[in-house]
């Protein structure tokens, strides 16, 4: 046999066989493996239409609704936990061993693992729901003390956020000098959920780090920047107890979403705030703050400086925020505190805070590292 | 050479001096990832036997019936593979169609061995050993219960020593592939009892 006629036999073969195979294979997902299209309603609010058969954390992908997942759905992180309110089947041995025995009894599914056949309900965490990836632009620049850049970033796509004041977002940096992958940095908003379109951020230059850097030195207005969120726990809690807000630095920028947020839904607790700053150079948007007092009756601004400079004329709070929480407070009773600042000074006022007679469940702050 | 062995003998080889994983180390991967819990590695430990047999006489019909007569043997091995993929993927599809609890014993396992070796490695050996239709499909049913034999040994292995303290370099696939070994020791005390190569 002639060496072409026999490449032309393998060739041929080799096709015959696997298209053989193929056309059953497109046959059986035709029939066997067809379920048709099923709904899934998503915290009985939100209903979508998916194909059947599918994986639940695929499905959701699709339409836009990110569950943490870090391996790519082979069921080896055990991160895509999702809870299953409808009836559908028991759990799959692949999700045992990364399920509690209170998650596997309140029917909390690995969603990479889960086949979606029938309509079915699920329960997400708000958040979750809401988590999407804006393109933006920067819109405006501004500095707020020789450290802390207030930036505001217009959303193109999609062109509004859904959040909670004092939420905060993560700022996608792009491969430049200082890194060779995109790296994500989370960033509380400044400003209030009513402004839909836009949204602002504080942001305190690290030296040598990687977003601040970049923010400080090379993102300019008209950039377009990716941003995902929002995330977190820190949001007022409706309740009518007494406020503590404490923030130093950059960490007003929550604070400051909540107060305007409570201005416009005319929340009228008694609050007062603590900002920390080492001296008169570090305070920023004070203005604003004496402006809040007037609106908020029961609002109290109180910024303390630790090493007030004799330039300064400092007739204010002196001493670390601590020490103004010492010498303000005099119970902690029906009080709740929300904190935003360095881990230190978390660590610190929320000692304090205790000592007052705040118990820590009353006591909010989102833990940056 | 497979003349005189009796499919008897064939398939308790395949289980005990020729097991396709202590002897071979084929199937490795599956092996480690999925040998932590006894009730779990019993679940593949059937899917295995169950593809292993099948595909077996799958292939070997292919073989036989399509590749020895057009001459085109030296194309076994992407064959095989296809085979094996697509009948993998069916008898999923069935299961998951048919029966829930089938599916959540046996089915959820099958796409993890879609690309096991040790199923190839069976289909290979067989022609290789030029076996008859009968010994290959006792072939891969012996192997796959060696297979089967192996990782609940080691899941049984591996949760006992849950509680135990191995060093920090080793805990997790390290550990799992010194065990793997002894075991391996251990399988060769029964070598010399039948001899299939």
């Amino acid at each position: 046999m002639s060496p072409l006629a026999q490449i032309l036999i393998g060739v041929g073969a080799i096709s015959a066989i696997t298209t053989l195979l193929a056309i059953i294979m497109v046959i059986a997902d035709a029939t066997i493996g067809n379920y048709g299209s099923v709904q899934i309603r998503i915290n009985k609010e939100k209903d979508i239409t998916v194909e059947g058969g599918r994986t639940l954390l695929s499905a959701l992908m699709d339409e836009k609704i990110f569950i943490p997942s870090a391996c790519g759905g082979r069921g080896s992180c055990g991160l895509c936990k999702v809870k299953v309110t409808s009836e559908i089947g028991e759990h799959l041995p692949t999700e045992l061993p990364w399920l509690s025995d209170d998650e596997r009894k309140e029917n909390v599914r690995l969603s990479c693992q889960l086949k979606i056949k029938k309509d079915a309900a699920i329960q997400i965490p708000e958040e979750l729901f809401n988590v999407k990836e804006f393109e933006c632009e920067v819109k405006s620049i501004v500095d707020l003390t020789h450290d802390i850049k207030e930036i505001t970033l217009r959303l193109k796509e999609p062109a509004q956020m859904k959040y909670k004041a004092g939420q905060f977002v993560q700022f996608e940096v792009p491969e430049y000098e200082l890194t060779s992958e995109p790296v994500y940095r989370a960033y509380s908003i400044s400003s209030q959920p009513s402004r839909t379109d836009e949204i602002e951020l504080e942001i305190r230059l690290v030296p040598s780090g990687i977003c601040t850097t970049y923010v400080f030195e090379h993102l300019k207005v008209g950039d377009t920047v990716t941003i995902n969120g929002p995330y977190g726990h820190f949001y007022l809690q409706d309740t009518d107890a007494r406020i503590i807000f404490v923030a130093g630095g950059s960490g007003n920028a929550p604070i400051k979403s909540i107060l305007h947020d409570m201005l416009e839904k005319d929340i009228q607790r008694e609050a007062v705030y603590f900002f920390g700053a080492r001296s008169k150079c570090d305070l920023f948007l004070i203005d604003e703050m004496r402006e809040m007092e007037k609106k908020l009756p029961n609002f109290k601004y109180v910024p303390t400086l630790s090493q007030p400079q004799p330039e300064d004329n400092w007739e204010g709070d002196v001493g670390r925020v601590t020490d103004a929480i010492e010498r303000n407070i005099d119970s902690g009773e029906n009080t709740e505190a929300y904190l935003c600042g360095s881990p230190g000074m978390i660590e610190s006022v929320v000692d304090v805070l205790k000592k007052k007679g705040i118990p820590e469940d009353k006591i909010y702050y989102d833990k940056f590292a | 050479m497979s003349e005189g062995l009796a499919f008897y003998a064939i398939f308790f080889a395949a289980i005990f001096t020729n097991n396709i994983l202590l002897t071979n180390y084929l199937g490795m991967c599956s092996f480690l990832a999925v040998s932590r819990e006894v009730d779990t590695s019993m679940g593949l430990g059937w899917a295995v036997v169950f593809v292993m047999t099948a595909t077996s006489a799958l292939n070997w019909l292919a073989y036989h019936y399509i590749l020895v007569p057009f001459d085109l043997t030296y194309l076994r091995f992407v064959v095989f593979i296809v085979i094996i993929a697509a009948f993998v993927q069916i008898v999923e599809m069935i299961i998951e169609r048919v029966s829930d609890k089938l599916y959540i014993a046996l089915g959820i396992f099958l796409p993890l061995i879609t690309v096991n070796c040790a199923i190839l490695g069976v289909s290979l050996f067989m022609v290789i050993r030029e076996y008859t239709f009968i010994n290959s499909i006792f072939f891969g049913l012996g192997s796959g219960i060696g297979w089967m034999v192996a990782i609940i040994a080691m899941a049984g292995i591996r949760q006992k020593m849950a509680r135990s303290r191995v060093p920090r370099a080793l805990v997790g696939a390290g550990i799992a592939l010194i065990i793997a070994g002894i075991m391996a020791l251990a399988f060769m005390g029964f070598s010399g009892m039948i001899k299939i190569t």
